[in-house]
Parts: structure tokens; C-alpha cells; sequence
């Protein structure tokens, strides 16, 4: 192999002697530093399996001298997780929403833990600002169809609306006046409606005979100023808050077919401190009574 | 008669596809046959309009020159799928940015991703490995491709494969296996396909007139015969129907996932790591000029690159319903792989000592230490990622895909693009490519743009999974997942710029590679110190 003809005269160092299409291979060592790496990679490998679960003997694995395993690893995190929150979930279970709130310790907590749990539960309704859309309500304001306050709030997350797997859901049920009412009568009452919220009716001599039909079909429910009844669900049509888009035609399809959203109850699901803690972070958004 | 036999298995094909789209078991069934129909028609038809009435035997094939045909046409396949196969990615990349582009039933996301990771992977990649294997395994072994006309049913029996692949996802046909996605009666008639690539590259090798094999062809055939194997066990499915398109796994649950992934990654390690180390292997001593580094350091990094990458796979299960022990054997074998992936990153890079002022007056071989110095990244970056604790942070964000495409546009992209400057003058005999600076621009589009990917996916993968795993004082979540998505929107913008960046490079080769194999010279200045250097066609 040391023949002058294998020699490569730029490096100078030996080739195998082999060529292949005009490529040659020189006969340099390998790398020191790559062979050392890569047996330092193999040993720190086998080290590892020592102590972590590694080999498949016959009927079972090694275990591994740390013991490592990543369920109960997760299962101490969560444990350890749930210890650090032990005294607060004891106080919230204890406490009813009102004395959550008049502790400060206690409503920031509820507020954190809501604040998660709504991310998880909540947001694909209201929205992640909880800001609501089309049919589903803004929880930011101060417009509440079934009551502003913690405890009213908590009772709606806890039974739902309109939820037929709970008995002590909210219901009411707005009766479609589309067979009840002539069209006109229809128009009318949503140009009353409209007129309200300082809407501009398209036809300014509806609003009158509209607010008599008002009054013999609607008064019942959203009162005789039509500021809404929380006790049966009824919205309070006079603040140009709307719940399934604003305008004379979107109200007057409203009186014909209503919508009924429906909310689950989430107290079986969730459990009744999460509940609670959801009240609270709810209330704390800036429209709570 | 010329053509004879070919047309009439295509008429043959065809009638067949009409019947099975005839009493096709299910409607899409029906529509894929249709696709088939007239894929196999079109091919009859201009087979016919090309076919002479000629009884007399032709002449005798020269068997002392080399079979360019197929390898011709392959160079070009591989430069329009990489076009297609780019142009979804920028297209899947913007419809992660902006939803609205998701355009129902056929071009949504869904559905395009997976002709975006064919396309590139098995299209433009599976073309430009066919094309080069069988272009450097003739020369090397100085020997004329085994099995004559069979090297042809391969290259259009491999781009029939391509388009019933495609053609299946956008009609909305798939198995749901990552990297896997074509039914079984696809993937039966790519293992036939597979199995005759086998015998033209394996034949020639057998019939070599060089005493020794050369490197290249070592990791060549081992990425064919690993990835036959792959496809096979991976495919593994009991069809519903046998004219309809459904079919059910051979393995279920993590079992299923494991196979899935042992698959996947080893997609990536022998198609995607070995099947490239063959290219460069070849195209960068042949374009230096320089011999390769070291023998030793070529045998040692072959077979442990063979031997244990095969068990890698499980880091890609890291936290999931895969044991714990599966997991660590995953993970030490990654780590493992760091020096032998390195071992050609070394070999490639040295090849070139005593010739390194190339890298400033040679646009080509520019592209090709690039392509090394991305291949290096990434075979760090890979077993980084597999450590079980790095792994908590970085699985299933933006960060894998960030890592996928360092690899994937620089190593397998800007090597492929070496090779195809390197081969298309001398394929057609042109004295020069047409424009040697646009092989620049295309440099410098194309590395700006892999840089911009991949650096915006790395920040959104980590601050992805720092917003997953952030907790607050109480330890509580801070985020919802809806707002790490929202977070993401700038980093998939600059990523979609990224890849126009690519693409625009790749129209770029398109157009250079056009010319040069029309004939043409774009009259420029030569880059500076290398107007002497210009190598002869051979």
C-alpha cells in the first residue's frame, strides 16, 4: 500500500488505493475526538438504562436504581399540586360565594382557579375573554338575563339553562308569536322594541300601536318597562344589549321563532368548588351585582 | 413493434381500473379508479402515438454505455415536484396563519398537509434518490443498469405511485398513518414497484466491474431495503372491501403507534439520512475533485448508523401510554446516534480539504457544505430533542416542525439541489449550466429562507410550550390553548415567508435547469476566481 502512486499530493497522506469513477478515499484515522465522544455517548447510554426502566427481561422490565416512573412521577406532581391548594378547597367547600368573596385571601384564589378552569370549560362559547358572541351571552357587563350576583351566577354555572339533565335547571320558554300575532303586529312590537334602546325605527308610526301590542303580550315577562325579569330569564330589552343580533328585523324574528340557548350544568361535572370558584372568577370580571 | 408490450398492459390496466371503478365498494373508490383510468389511458395513448409498426427486432442494446433515460427524466421529475411539493408548503403554511384559505372539502388543511409532506418527502426527494442512486451505481461500478427496461417501469411506475398518493388525499382518502397516508391497494403496487428498484440497483451492483463497493451504494441499498421493509410491516392491513378503499391496521394501540413511529423515524433516518449520505457520497468528492476524508471514519459511521437508528424510534412516544423502559431505550439510542450521524457530516466537510477557496468561487459546492452544515445541525438538534426533559418542552410544538425543516430544506433540500446543478449539463451534454450565478441567488434565496423558517418555529415552539406549562402563583394554568394558538400567528407569517423565500430559489433552479437542458447560456460575468476552474463536461 505505501507505494508513491497511492499517496495523495495535496494532503500527503495515503489512500486505500481503491477508486471508483475518479473518487479516491484517503486513509486518515478517524477523529480522535468523534470516537471519544461517541464512546463516551455509548457508556453515558448504558449508565442511563442502569438507573432508569430499560431492558425487557423475560416477564417483566428493569426497573432502574432511581426507581423513575413517569406515571407516578405525574401522580406526585399532581398530588404534591393538589397538598399546596388543600386549606383552600376545604374553605371554599365550606363557604358559601358571598363569604368566599368577603375573604380576600380566598376570592384571589377562587379567581385563579375560575380564571383555569374557564379557559378549559368555558371559552368555547364566551369566547377566551369571555366576551360571548352571536347566542351566547358577554359575561363582562352588567346585563344579566338570571341575576348579577355571586350567588345567582353560582346557581346558573351550578344547574345550567334550559338543561335537561337537571332538575333545578333555569327554564322559561318565550312563546313563538309568529302564531300568535298578525305580521303586523309583528312589525309593530319590534319597532316598539327597537324604539327602546333609542334605536330609529325605519317607520315611526309603528312604535305606538306597537308598544299596545307591548303590553298585551310582552309586558308579562320583560315588565311594563320592559327592563327584563331575572326570576324568569327575560332580558331587559332597553339597553341595546342583544342577545341574538340588534335591528327591527333581527327582534322581529325573535317575537316569531324564538331561540333558546341551552348551558349545562356543569356542578356534576365539575364538582361544587369549581363551581363556586367560577362564580367568583365570573363576578370579578367587572359586571358582577 | 415498438412499445407493444407496454401499450397493451396499459389498455389492460386501464379496462381493469374502469371495472373496478365499475363495482367499486365505496364512491371514492369509484372516483380513484376513475383517476387511474385516466392516468393509465394517457400513458397508452401517447405510448401509441410514439409506437412504430416495425416487426423487425431492434437492434441490440449497447450494454458499454451507460443507462441515462430514466435518470433524465428523473432529474426532471425532481425538479417539478419540488416545486408542487414547496408551493403546498407555503400554501399549508399560510392557512395556519389565516384559516379562511382552508377551502372545503379538497384543499383544506387536513387534507393538504399530508400532499405537502408526500410531495416533498416521497415525490420530490423519493425522485431525486431514484434519479441519483441509479446514476451513481452505474458509474461507480462501471456497469450498465441491471434489468434493461425495468429501471423505466420504476421511474413511471414510482410517479404513478405519486399521483394516485395525491390524488388519493384530496379526495379524502387515507389511513391516517403519518408519513403512511395511502390505502392499501396504493401502498401494494409501491411495494411492487420498490421491489424492482431493488432488483435494478442490487443487479447492478451484482454485476460490478469494480473489485469493491462504494461507499455510496452502501447507504443506498440500505435505505432501499430498510424502507421496503418499513412500508411493508408499517402497511400491514386487512382491506374491507377488495374494491373499496377502507382498511384496518394489523396493530392496535400503542403497539400501533410504535409501529407507526418506528416507521416514521426510520423514514427519516434511511430515506431522508442514509439514501442523502449516499448523494453526497458521490456529488461532493466529484464536484471538489478532492477524495474523501477517511475510509475508516466512512465503514465505522455506516454501520452504526444502521445498526441504531433502527431503535430511535420510541422518542418520539416520549409521555405517552408507551412503557417507561421503551421510552429510556428510545431516548439512549438517540443519543447514541449524535456521533454516528456526525461521522458524515466530518467526512463530507474534510472531503473538501485542501480545496476550501471553492466554497467561494463554486455557487455548487456553496450549496453542498451548506446542505452538510444543516445535516450537522439537525443530527445535534434530533438527539437534543429526544432527552425525555427536553422532550416535556418541546413535543408537539412548532419547534419539531422548526427541526424537521432545518433538516429537510437545508440538508436534503440544498444537497439535492447540488446534485442536480452537478448532473443536468452532463445528462445533455451541455458545456456549463445555463447561468452559474442564478445557482447563487438561488444559494442565498434558499439559505435566507430555511434560516428565517426555521429560527421563527424555533421561537414559537419554545414560547409554545412555556405558555403550555406556565402556572401561576396558586398553581393554576395562565394560558388556554386557544391563546397559544393566537400567539402564534406572527411566527406562522414569518414562516410562510420563509418558505417563499425556498420556493422562489426552487423556481429559480426550475428555470436555470430548463435552459441548460434547452441549450442555452446566459451570457454573465464569470464569479471572480473561477473562471478557470469551470470543469469540462465529461
Amino acid at each position: 500500500m505505501s507505494d508513491e502512486k497511492n499517496v495523495d499530493e495535496l494532503s500527503g497522506v495515503q489512500t486505500t488505493g481503491h477508486e471508483w469513477d475518479g473518487i479516491k478515499e484517503l486513509d486518515n484515522p478517524m477523529p480522535r475526538w468523534w470516537l471519544l465522544t461517541f464512546y463516551a455517548t455509548i457508556i453515558w447510554a448504558i449508565g442511563f438504562t442502569v438507573f432508569y426502566p430499560a431492558w425487557p427481561m423475560i416477564n417483566s422490565t428493569t426497573s432502574g436504581i432511581l426507581g423513575y416512573s413517569s406515571r407516578s412521577n405525574v401522580r406526585g406532581q399532581l398530588d404534591a399540586a393538589e397538598a399546596a391548594r388543600g386549606d383552600y378547597v376545604t374553605a371554599i367547600a365550606d363557604k358559601n360565594v358571598e363569604e368566599i368573596l368577603a375573604d380576600d385571601s380566598l376570592r384571589d384564589f377562587a379567581i385563579a382557579s375560575g380564571s383555569a378552569a374557564f379557559k378549559v370549560n368555558c371559552v368555547q362559547c364566551h369566547g377566551s375573554g369571555a366576551e360571548g358572541s352571536a347566542g351566547y351571552p358577554n359575561l363582562n357587563d352588567d346585563d344579566w338575563m338570571w341575576g348579577g350576583s355571586a350567588e345567582q351566577i353560582y346557581a346558573t354555572i351550578g344547574h345550567g339553562i334550559r338543561f335537561a339533565g337537571d332538575d333545578d335547571t333555569h327554564l322559561s320558554e318565550m312563546p313563538a308569536y309568529g302564531e300568535i300575532l298578525e305580521p303586523g303586529q309583528i312589525r309593530e312590537v319590534a319597532a316598539y322594541v327597537y324604539s327602546l334602546s333609542g334605536g330609529k325605527p325605519s317607520d315611526l308610526s309603528l312604535v305606538e300601536p306597537g308598544a299596545q301590542v307591548f303590553a298585551d303580550n310582552c309586558a308579562a315577562c320583560h315588565g311594563e318597562k320592559a327592563v327584563g325579569n331575572k326570576d324568569l330569564g327575560a332580558p331587559n330589552l332597553t339597553d341595546a344589549i342583544w342577545l341574538y343580533g340588534s335591528g327591527e328585523a333581527a327582534i322581529a324574528q325573535q317575537v316569531r321563532h324564538p331561540r333558546h340557548g341551552v348551558m349545562p350544568a356543569w356542578s356534576e361535572r365539575l364538582g361544587d368548588v369549581k363551581v363556586k370558584e367560577l362564580a367568583v372568577y365570573v363576578h370579578s370580571l367587572g359586571g358582577g351585582e | 413493434m415498438k412499445f407493444g408490450t407496454e401499450i397493451i398492459l396499459l389498455s389492460l390496466g386501464a379496462f381493469l381500473a374502469m371495472l373496478g371503478a365499475a363495482f367499486a365498494h365505496d364512491d371514492l373508490f369509484a372516483s380513484h379508479m376513475w383517476v387511474l383510468v385516466f392516468a393509465l389511458a394517457a400513458g397508452a395513448i401517447v405510448l401509441l402515438r410514439n409506437t412504430s409498426f416495425d416487426m423487425r427486432p431492434a437492434g441490440p442494446v449497447d450494454n458499454s454505455v451507460y443507462m441515462e433515460g430514466p435518470i433524465r427524466y428523473g432529474v426532471i421529475a425532481t425538479v417539478f415536484w419540488a416545486v408542487v411539493g414547496l408551493l403546498v408548503g407555503v400554501v399549508v403554511a399560510a392557512q395556519l396563519a389565516f384559516p379562511d384559505l382552508n377551502i372545503e372539502p379538497w384543499f383544506n388543511f387536513g387534507r393538504m398537509r399530508p400532499l405537502h409532506t408526500s410531495a416533498v418527502i416521497f415525490a420530490f426527494g423519493g425522485n431525486a434518490l431514484i434519479a441519483t442512486s441509479m446514476y451513481v451505481v452505474q458509474r461507480t461500478s462501471r456497469v450498465r443498469l441491471f434489468g434493461g427496461n425495468l429501471a423505466w417501469y420504476v421511474f413511471w411506475g414510482y410517479q404513478l405511485f405519486i399521483v394516485m398518493a395525491a390524488t388519493g388525499y384530496l379526495l379524502g382518502i387515507t389511513q391516517s398513518r403519518e408519513y403512511a397516508e395511502p390505502e392499501w391497494y396504493v401502498d401494494i403496487f409501491l411495494t411492487v414497484v420498490w421491489v424492482a428498484y431493488l432488483i435494478v440497483f442490487f443487479g447492478t451492483i451484482l454485476t460490478r466491474k469494480e473489485p469493491h463497493i462504494y461507499v455510496a451504494n452502501w447507504f443506498f441499498l440500505s435505505f432501499i431495503v430498510t424502507i421496503a421493509m418499513l412500508h411493508v410491516v408499517n402497511n400491514l392491513a386487512v382491506p374491507v372491501s377488495f374494491l373499496g378503499t377502507k382498511s384496518y391496521s394489523a396493530f392496535a394501540g400503542v403497539q400501533d403507534a410504535l409501529t407507526q413511529w418506528w416507521y416514521g423515524h426510520n423514514a427519516v433516518g434511511f430515506f431522508l439520512t442514509a439514501g442523502f449520505l449516499g448523494m453526497m457520497y458521490y456529488f461532493i468528492p466529484k464536484q471538489a475533485n478532492r477524495p474523501i476524508y477517511s475510509y475508516r471514519l466512512s465503514i465505522i459511521h455506516f454501520w452504526s448508523l444502521i445498526f441504531l437508528y433502527i431503535w430511535a424510534g420510541p422518542h418520539h412516544l416520549h409521555f405517552t401510554a408507551l412503557p417507561d423502559w421503551a421510552q429510556t431505550l428510545g431516548m439512549v439510542f438517540s443519543i447514541m446516534l449524535w456521533m454516528p450521524s456526525w461521522g458524515g457530516m466530518i467526512n463530507g466537510l474534510m472531503t473538501l480539504s485542501g480545496a476550501w477557496d471553492k466554497i467561494r468561487t463554486d455557487p455548487i459546492i456553496r450549496m453542498m457544505v451548506m446542505a452538510v452544515a444543516f445535516y450537522g445541525m439537525a443530527t445535534f438538534e434530533g438527539p437534543v430533542m429526544s432527552i425525555r426533559s427536553v422532550n416535556a418542552l418541546s413535543h408537539y410544538t412548532d419547534w419539531t416542525i422548526g427541526h424537521v425543516h432545518s433538516g429537510a430544506l437545508g440538508w436534503n433540500g440544498l444537497i439535492t439541489f447540488g446534485a442536480i446543478y452537478f448532473l443536468v449539463p452532463k445528462l445533455w451534454g451541455r458545456e456549463r449550466l445555463y447561468s452559474i450565478r442564478m445557482v447563487s441567488w438561488h444559494f442565498w434565496l434558499a439559505t435566507l429562507g430555511i434560516v428565517v423558517y426555521a429560527a421563527s418555529m424555533w421561537v414559537a415552539g419554545i414560547q409554545q410550550g412555556l405558555m403550555w406549562r406556565e402556572y401561576n402563583e396558586q398553581g393554576f394554568l395562565v394560558y388556554s390553548f386557544a391563546e397559544t394558538v393566537a400567539a402564534m400567528f406572527p411566527y406562522y407569517v414569518a414562516r410562510m415567508f420563509g418558505g417563499l423565500l425556498f420556493l422562489a430559489g426552487a423556481l429559480l433552479m426550475a428555470w436555470n435547469v430548463t435552459m441548460t437542458i434547452l441549450g442555452h447560456q446566459r451570457e454573465e460575468e464569470p464569479i471572480p476566481g473561477s473562471a478557470p476552474q469551470l470543469q469540462p463536461a465529461e
